[in-house]
């Protein structure tokens, strides 16, 4: 368990030190005030729309730290060594998610809360977001480590992981954006149960990758 | 720590062949070590005395034969595997976290592989003659029953070759098994010097 937690402290570590804390801090809160601009400042529409900006935002920011999620691992011989010390590979792709959850989802989370001032987004509807992306956020970083490990050392790795990303991400924007509406309560038990299963799943797939690729 | 000394380190290689690339290496490779026992792997370039570390360690798996050991194993290769923006004793008190060393155990071995000047230095700045010493600290720190180092003296000076001989010999005196692979002669006593050129051993 202690060995765990020094893994999960180096992943934050990396992120505070390697840009994958603020990087995706910043593009997030960019699109966020980059959106008032092509829509005008009609209050209304942007009340009515910047929910959903700031959703697609959270998504795409989830797609920036996975170049250096797994790779510089790989081409270190971090991942060899952990292996050698009898690690699974699915124990070591839960400790990367556990540390995508404190340094990317938890950092969004907070710039969530200027971003929807930066749009203007009512307060009620605040509380709601948060929530959403509270729920939705560990199955992105999931994601985010699962599509690193499929795509480590393969050329255009960016890119690829871009295409891989939006089709499964598909039902969370759904639900999440369905937690808007009026009355949040279905989507966002839907929205709950689609993240659930995507945050559980995550390690097997991202184990199986990693496994997959050793060579 | 009991339980680690309860069963002495054992090693058995057996029969071992592997297909890497549309290519069989090592085929029908036996070796047996026992406690104490160093051996020394040699072998051309491309041979596969990296590929037998890497079956040894658990990183690959073999096409036919067996592969049993008895211990906790610790791995040098070509790979630092050590964060390069924090400090060589930062870097290296992660992997004895990870192993579960003591601070002493660390500190010896900084200083087995006269680190200490170094210690505070970040890992990128080093030389790879330095870079090679630091990867074999975090072998010794790590207390392991069964090292396994590819080309451990690679871009080390000759004082630190010296060294890094104590080092495999104390091991070895504690009941450790040492498998060295290297492309040059042994430079210490040891049980068994495997060509796998030949195939053939001679003790």
């Amino acid at each position: 368990m202690k060995a765990f937690v020094a893994l999960v402290a180096r992943e934050v570590r990396l992120a505070w030190t390697g840009g994958g804390l603020w990087l995706p801090v910043v593009f997030y809160l960019a699109v966020s005030t980059l959106f008032p601009f092509v829509t005008g400042p009609d209050k209304a529409l942007l009340a009515r729309t910047g929910g959903g900006i700031l959703w697609i935002a959270a998504l795409l920011a989830t797609l920036l730290p996975i170049e250096r999620l797994i790779l510089p691992d790989r081409q270190s011989g971090v991942l060899d060594q952990l292996a050698v010390r009898g690690w699974s590979d699915e124990l070591v792709a839960t400790a990367k998610i556990a540390g995508q959850i404190v340094a990317f989802a938890l950092p969004l989370l907070l710039a969530t809360v200027v971003g929807s001032a930066l749009i203007g987004l009512p307060e009620a509807q605040l509380g709601t977001l948060l929530l959403g992306l509270a729920l939705a956020l560990p199955a992105l970083s999931g994601l985010s480590v699962m599509i690193a490990a499929l795509t480590a050392g393969l050329s255009g790795a960016s890119a690829l992981g871009g295409l891989l990303l939006v089709p499964i991400t598909i039902p969370l924007l759904i639900f999440g954006a369905g937690t808007l509406a009026e009355d949040p309560g279905n989507a966002m038990q839907l929205l709950a149960a689609t993240s659930l299963a995507i945050t559980a799943l995550s390690p097997f797939a991202a184990g199986a990758a990693l496994r997959a690729s050793r060579t | 720590m009991s339980s680690r000394q309860a069963s002495l380190p054992s090693l058995n290689i057996d029969n071992v062949a592997v297909m890497r690339g549309n290519r069989m290496v090592l085929p029908g490779l036996s070796v047996t070590a026992r406690a104490g026992d160093i051996i020394w792997i040699r072998g051309a370039n491309g041979c596969g005395k990296s590929t037998l570390l890497r079956l040894v360690a658990g990183l690959l798996t073999v096409t036919s034969g067996n592969i049993h050991s008895e211990g906790r194993m610790a791995l040098a290769d070509e790979n630092l595997a050590l964060d390069a923006n924090v400090t060589v004793e930062a870097a290296l008190r992660f992997w004895a976290d990870m192993d579960g060393a003591s601070a002493d155990a660390r500190d010896a071995a900084l200083t087995a592989m006269d680190l200490q000047d170094l210690a505070h230095i970040p890992v990128r700045f080093l030389s790879t003659g330095q870079r090679k010493r630091a990867s074999i600290a975090r072998v010794l720190a790590s207390g392991a029953d069964i090292w396994l180092m590819d080309e451990p003296y690679n871009g080390l000076d000759s004082a630190s070759c010296t060294r890094l001989d104590q080092a495999i010999i104390n091991r070895a005196a504690a009941g450790g098994i040492v498998l060295v692979a290297a492309h040059q002669p042994p430079s210490i006593n040891v049980a068994l010097s495997l060509s796998l050129d030949s195939q053939d051993a001679a003790a």
